[in-house]
């Protein structure tokens, strides 16, 4: 396929983080790449080493420290930034926004939207009102409205080891959608279409909750049969939490749930699934935070998703428990007594 | 009973914007009727060719229009349908049927142009100054010397001229805003609609305000009424008959509307489709008109140089009543349908005699009306300021131009325009919550309604429908003290932006609590929301009070009942 035609215009990466980078690389395979990085060092690294994470950068992709110049260069800009900068960096793109640009976000996290003064802790429980998928924190924050969002099994790792894989672009907007393929899509890489951008948003962030009770079960030494279970279970908590917060089931049993989540939960790769291993084995929350690299997103959405299922009376037993792990120092083994004791047996009940 | 007094110098009077009706843009397009309608027939079937490109599906559209139009013809005629229906439709079909056994080239596309130009003529408008003229000097002539006799109770007053329908009807809000985004561009005016009165009032507000006849899509079954017929055709009313669902009028009708847009006709149309049967605040608009707006903008954008492009502005608006004439009548449909999953189908069933006693009873006793304006937008949703530009939530401004542009360039998506359709629609319900005025017969209804359901927290909406009345009673200071707290409610909610009310609201408890009972409902034979003997809260009629309460349904105030 070397003799592809690269697409005409240049394209924007915000966030040259892990995934990011990634992005970036496999963008490049297509189109020109200007990646939006944080601080001059890591710029520096770039452009001497070509080198990021371990994984070589594309030729294509062309690293730099303004925003505003992506924007100015780019109709379509793909985020990938963590969700506690991503209001942040919002704000300063949206000066350089126009109603013509097509945002593609690779975030699988929430943000809340909540009155002066209040915290997240303050609340004892959220209403869809206050809590901000990516996209709607893109829509509150800028004039842009062709928004769309990546999801999928998509460990950076992988990708940047050219290993096969797949991801979801979702959007209502067909035009996005198609751009996305366009642009993503190579003879390792398949990129699957779905209408319901909510839908596969909250897909990828819920998963993140199952991913940290996955990686605690492998911390406490449990095989397969555990891991089933949990993933089988996990997969209706999600479909339920993602319902209560405006989601369609469809969307949590394609690409971006079910196959997402089954990649997570099997991964000690992944950072939420590491959360969870490293908190099995007896360590408090606070030391595994301080000393991982990158943000894992399950942590928080842990704490949004179950103040959530508070507030719509939600059945959530992974994630309510999960909630007094992290949170008011339950510890693993007691919460899994807890969960394996509850007297539900109803398997599936979301489908008519 | 009593007058609501609302502030006096709301009521104000707006000279017309544009001297002379030879400029109004609703004129021009009925100077030129004729190319008009060529223009919208010709348009209607390229764009139907364009997406039944092969003879066989247009073929069986046609058979489905055909079939459909003698099934109505045969079930559902009114007195407006023209005579020789029965024999054009009869000759379609004979002529399809005979093109399944000998296919002719380009037959197809010929019978399709007979449909179109015969929809685009029974659609089209005439508007006729001459007729304009004389239908405004007699609305306004006879509205005040009814008002006159009427508040001074005695035959004399008949010819004095102290009241005008200013003192009835309130309009408020962004009055000027609306003057000068109709200078300025084409306005696309959207109200609620919960009465047939809906569109007289309407027109008589347009005029008071000094702004040239808007173009208006009726229902065909208000021109059943001779007198209805000749007012609506000089105000410059075109013809939309809901009981014609097929694909080429579709067509042709959004055609038409987009068209006399593009053409800077200001429009107005109803985006809810038909009267509120609930009494609730329009929550699921209809995309297919309002869709228009949409691609008229793109289409002017795409034909003009950026500089010279006349942008459209949507106008939300709210008609606010203490009373609807036609509620029992709605909120049985509306409660059938939801109950029963039962099919009502649009009927006619207001001749004038109950229209014009209804007309008769609204300006001789005292129910007052008001009518809120809202922000303008532009087609995608956006605020306009007073020079029609559009801003984001910063103040900053934004091209609406951006919005169609693909790769540098205007270009036609119409899937990307049918979700910014979505968008325009749901901020067009957000406003319409916004400008919402409560009245204090609106909040009676509603507090009574939602304590009863409070107190019987077994029973669904409809077994609480079907408690007998009689044994309903709130005690006052009960009443009084919920009263209170969601009007407190109310005013927090309208000091974040998020309602708004009349003026009369504020006040005194006991009096505003009093007004609100003498007011909600008041010429239905069974009340909705009386006191008893004992000075308690009693109903006469659930389903009224379930349908005026609706009207403050979605804010989400029953949650502190």
């Amino acid at each position: 396929m070397a003799s592809r035609k690269l697409f005409e215009k240049r394209v924007g990466v915000i966030g040259a983080g892990n995934f990011g980078t990634c992005i970036a690389n496999i963008l490049g395979e297509n189109c020109q790449v200007i990646m939006h990085v944080r601080d001059k060092e890591t710029l520096k690294t770039i452009l001497e080493t070509r080198m990021h994470y371990g994984q070589a950068m594309n030729a294509n992709v062309t690293p730099t420290l303004s925003l505003e110049e992506v924007a100015r260069e780019c109709e379509i800009i793909f985020p990938i930034v963590p969700s506690v900068h991503f209001r942040t960096m919002m704000k300063e793109l949206s000066p350089f926004l126009k109603p013509y640009h097509i945002l593609i976000h690779g975030t699988k996290g929430l943000d809340l939207n909540l009155p002066k003064g209040k915290t997240i802790d303050t609340e004892a429980t959220l209403s869809r009102e206050v809590v901000r998928t990516m996209s709607e924190v893109i829509k509150e924050e800028s004039v842009v409205v062709r928004v769309g969002c990546l999801a999928g099994p998509n460990l950076s790792k992988e990708l940047a080891q050219r290993q096969p894989g797949a991801t979801v672009v979702a959007s209502p907007f067909n035009e996005v959608i198609q751009l996305g393929k366009r642009l993503l899509r190579n003879d390792r890489f398949n990129v699957y279409e779905n209408p319901d951008l909510i839908g596969v948003e909250l897909a990828g962030v819920i998963k993140n909750i199952i991913a940290i009770a996955s990686g605690a079960l492998s911390g406490l030494g449990y095989g397969e049969n555990a891991k089933g279970l949990l993933v089988s279970r996990g997969a209706v908590e999600m479909v339920y939490l993602g319902r209560a917060l405006g989601g369609n089931t469809k969307a949590f049993l394609g690409v971006a749930g079910i196959g997402d989540l089954v990649t997570t939960c099997n991964s000690p790769m992944s950072r939420n699934f590491t959360v969870g291993y490293r908190l099995a084995k007896g360590e408090k929350l606070n030391d595994i935070l301080q000393d991982m690299e990158e943000v894992a997103e399950g942590v928080n959405t842990v704490k949004i998703a179950k103040k959530c299922a508070d507030f719509y009376n939600v059945r959530a037993l992974i994630t309510q428990t999960l909630y007094r792990v992290l949170f008011e120092n339950l510890t693993v083994p007691e919460a899994l007594n807890y969960l394996m004791r509850y007297p539900l047996n109803v398997d599936i009940d979301f489908i008519a | 009973m009593e007058i609501l007094e609302e502030k006096k110098n709301k009521n104000k009077e707006y000279k017309p914007i544009l001297d002379g009706i030879p400029d109004w843009p609703v004129y021009q397009l009925s100077k030129n009727r004729k190319e008009f309608i060529e223009e919208v027939s010709a348009k209607t079937i390229e764009h139907i060719l364009k997406t039944r490109p092969s003879p066989k599906h247009l073929r069986d559209d046609l058979e489905a229009t055909v079939y459909r139009e003698q099934n109505r013809i045969k079930r559902n005629r009114w007195r407006v349908d023209p005579a020789d229906e029965r024999k054009f439709w009869s000759g379609i079909k004979s002529e399809l049927t005979d093109l399944n056994a000998h296919p002719v080239e380009g037959k197809e596309v010929e019978l399709l142009k007979r449909i179109i130009t015969r929809y685009a003529n029974e659609i089209a408008g005439n508007f006729k100054p001459s007729s304009y003229r004389f239908a405004r000097r007699i609305i306004t002539f006879w509205f005040r010397r009814l008002l006159n006799s009427a508040r001074a109770k005695k035959f004399g007053a008949f010819f004095r001229s102290k009241y005008t329908l200013r003192d009835k009807i309130h309009v408020v809000g962004k009055v000027k805003l609306l003057r000068n985004l109709a200078r300025k561009g084409t306005v696309v005016m959207v109200p609620t609609h919960f009465s047939n009165l809906d569109s007289i009032l309407i027109g008589w507000v347009i005029h008071s305000l000094g702004l040239p006849a808007f173009i208006y899509g009726a229902g065909l079954n208000l021109f059943n009424i001779k007198i209805f017929a000749y007012f609506m055709n000089s105000l410059g009313a075109y013809k939309v008959d809901r009981r014609k669902k097929n694909l080429p009028y579709l067509e042709t009708l959004k055609m038409y509307s987009s068209l006399a847009m593009e053409k800077g006709a200001h429009s107005l149309f109803f985006p809810g489709g038909t009267r509120s049967r609930s009494g609730m605040i329009e929550k699921n608009l209809k995309l297919g008109l309002l869709s228009t707006s949409v691609e008229a903008q793109r289409n002017l954008y795409l034909n003009n140089p950026p500089e010279q492009v006349r942008k459209i502005f949507i106008v939300p608006v709210t008609i606010n009543y203490h009373f609807v004439l036609e509620a029992p009548e709605l909120v049985i449909e509306h409660l059938q349908a939801k109950g029963q999953d039962r099919y009502f189908h649009e009927e006619d069933n207001y001749g004038s005699f109950p229209l014009l006693k209804f007309l008769f009873k609204f300006f001789t006793k005292g129910s007052n009306i008001s009518v809120s304006i809202g922000r303008g937008l532009d087609v995608i949703g956006n605020y306009v300021d007073d020079e029609g530009n559009s801003k984001d939530s910063n103040g900053n401004p934004i091209n609406t131009r951006d919005y169609f542009i693909s790769n540098g360039q205007v270009s036609i998506d119409t899937q990307r325009e049918a979700e910014y359709t979505r968008m325009v629609a749901s901020r067009i319900v957000q406003e319409y919550h916004r400008i919402n005025r409560v009245f204090a017969s609106h909040l009676v209804a509603f507090v009574a309604f939602e304590i009863w359901l409070k107190q019987h927290p077994k029973l669904d909406l409809f077994g609480l429908l079907r408690l007998p009345e009689e044994e309903l009673e709130i005690p006052y200071e009960e009443f009084r003290a919920t009263f209170k707290r969601v009007r407190k409610e109310i005013y927090r909610l309208k000091s974040v932006g998020k309602i708004n009310h009349a003026t009369h609201l504020k006040g005194n408890t006991d009096l505003v609590i009093g007004r609100g009972i003498d007011n909600v409902g008041i010429f239905h034979l069974r009340r909705p929301v009386l006191k008893s003997k004992q000075g308690g809260i009693i109903t006469q009629d659930l389903n009224l009070l379930y349908y005026y309460h609706n009207r403050l349904a979605g804010y989400g105030l029953e949650k502190i009942i």
